[in-house]
């Protein structure tokens, strides 16, 4: 099944366009990783998918509900005073557009079960702005995965993050992927260490310069 | 002690703290959005609105509270809605709008009536001197602001916390963002008559800074800003009262002393 489907997309802002003819499906249970260098439009073009910018040109036809799909941006936490725990951060990703806000019991089940999967429950009442970087990025991720996605889209999460919080980032999202077919879109720079999952590349340069196997990939 | 409850025994005195127990309450709510979302002078701002409006419902003999009801609302929604399009620095637009409502306040009032006491009562508020509708209509906008806090409250959460995740949910943001300009333009509607359009906004900015000290999540933030909103209400409204002194400036004076208090404490719990 075709979760994605990108016809002629062309998005531009103030005047410089950011991307243009991006073409490519992304089926289910696929682990895609978004490469190019800074500038080269990948965070554009995540923004686009989740509706964050407005395309020009072009489709994006998304064939599953938007409660289906989780987003992950950089944690860019501004006001490290900011009065939230990690638990109301988490419980807050199973709110679903159309629905009044309210958790039910199921929720706070889940919530138990992925603060447990995530080695998170001893941090569960901290404030945000006390966690480290590794530990902020789990504390999204959980708000991320509460939403049980079948999509879970990521902008650039390891920027920040030091080697081994990045590599135990990649590691969990390659178990979503083997283990739950969680289809995955990853833009990022750094794909070293992704290697498990044998992901597919589509290098982006304004439009797409490569889209193909990780063993067929050249490098920037 | 016996003095407080004697003067409880007024009707003026038991109305005041009536309605000022509410508007503290729903102010400190909305404050703790606002403040978090770099908005703390948007009470300001639809505080000059409010003199605009009551000048104007003065000069032609109307209401002042059915005119600038519609007119704050109206500016509330502008505010928002041009710093959420623009993408314009909400302080920018606020000081607009502050100034020129402030402008054209003056401009109506001193070619009509003149600065008469309507308008002084207006701009530094006369809490004693509430009547009964006062009473009413500040309970009643109250009920109705926190019923949809309670409403909203987790989504208002999400949208104060992580906009752009809301956005990529699919949440309608810009909906809420017309909910909080609402429920901020009936809070400082109601509480100009306590406070005066000069000084509501202390009312929406300083509970929520106090509690801001002592509290990691945003439920407990929400709690003590009620707390603290009350508390400073009442001492400020019976030191007022036995010290000669106006009631919103005297409201103001305790919550800038326990600002003060509450800096210290937590500066000195952190070493």
């Amino acid at each position: 099944m075709t979760v994605l489907e990108i016809e002629n997309l062309k998005v531009s802002y103030s005047n410089h366009t950011a991307l243009e003819n991006i073409n490519f499906k992304i089926n289910e249970g696929e682990y895609v990783c978004l490469v190019g260098e800074n500038g080269s439009g990948k965070s554009t073009l995540v923004k686009t998918i989740v509706g964050l910018l407005k395309a020009d040109e072009g489709k994006i036809n998304l064939n599953i509900s938007l409660d289906e799909v989780a987003y992950l941006s950089q944690t860019n936490l501004k006001d490290l005073e900011f009065p939230a725990t990690s638990k109301e951060i988490i419980m807050s990703g199973v709110q679903k557009h159309k629905k009044l806000p309210f958790y039910t019991k199921k929720d706070k089940k889940d919530y138990e079960e992925i603060i447990k999967k995530l080695k998170i429950e001893d941090i569960q009442n901290r404030r945000i702005g006390d966690l480290s970087g590794g530990q902020k990025q789990r504390v999204l991720i959980a708000r991320a995965l509460i939403r049980n996605p079948k999509l879970l889209i990521l902008d650039e999460p390891t920027t920040g993050l030091d080697y081994n919080i990045t590599k135990e980032l990649y590691r969990i999202l390659e178990n979503l992927n083997r283990e739950n077919k969680m289809t995955i879109i990853l833009a990022t720079h750094d794909i070293d260490e992704i290697t498990e999952n044998k992901p597919r590349i589509i290098y982006l340069a304004k439009t797409i310069k490569y889209d193909g196997s990780l063993e067929g990939w050249k490098g920037f | 002690m016996n003095e407080i409850i004697n003067i409880l025994s007024y009707t003026f005195m038991q109305r005041a703290v009536i309605c000022g127990i509410a508007i503290s309450f729903s102010a400190a709510l909305i404050g703790v959005i606002l403040t978090l979302k770099n908005y703390s002078m948007i009470g300001h701002g639809l505080g000059e609105v409010g003199f605009a409006a009551i000048s104007l419902a003065i000069a032609l003999n109307l209401p002042p509270i059915s005119i600038s009801i519609p007119i704050v609302i109206i500016a509330a929604i502008i505010i928002m809605l041009i710093s959420q399009k623009k993408g314009e620095s909400a302080d920018i637009i606020i000081a607009l709008v502050a100034t020129g409502a402030l402008a054209i306040g003056v401009i109506i009032t001193t070619a009509t009536s003149g600065f008469s006491t309507d308008s002084y009562n207006y701009m530094f508020g006369s809490i004693l001197a509430m009547t009964q509708r006062d009473v009413f209509l500040s309970i009643g906008i109250t009920i109705v602001s926190i019923i949809m806090y309670i409403i909203f409250y987790n989504r208002l959460f999400l949208i104060t916390f992580d906009e752009k995740y809301a956005k990529a949910t699919g949440i309608n943001v810009t909906f809420y963002q017309f909910l909080i300009a609402l429920i901020t333009a009936l809070v400082v509607v109601v509480g100009m008559r306590m406070m005066g359009t000069m000084l509501i906004s202390s009312l929406i900015v300083f509970p929520a800074i106090i509690a801001k000290k002592f509290t990691t999540s945003f439920k407990g933030l929400v709690i003590m800003s009620v707390i603290t909103s009350i508390i400073c209400f009442m001492i400020g409204i019976f030191t007022s009262f036995f010290l000669n002194m106006p009631t919103g400036a005297g409201i103001v004076l305790v919550y800038i002393i326990l600002l003060v208090i509450s800096s210290i404490c937590s500066k000195l719990a952190k070493i």
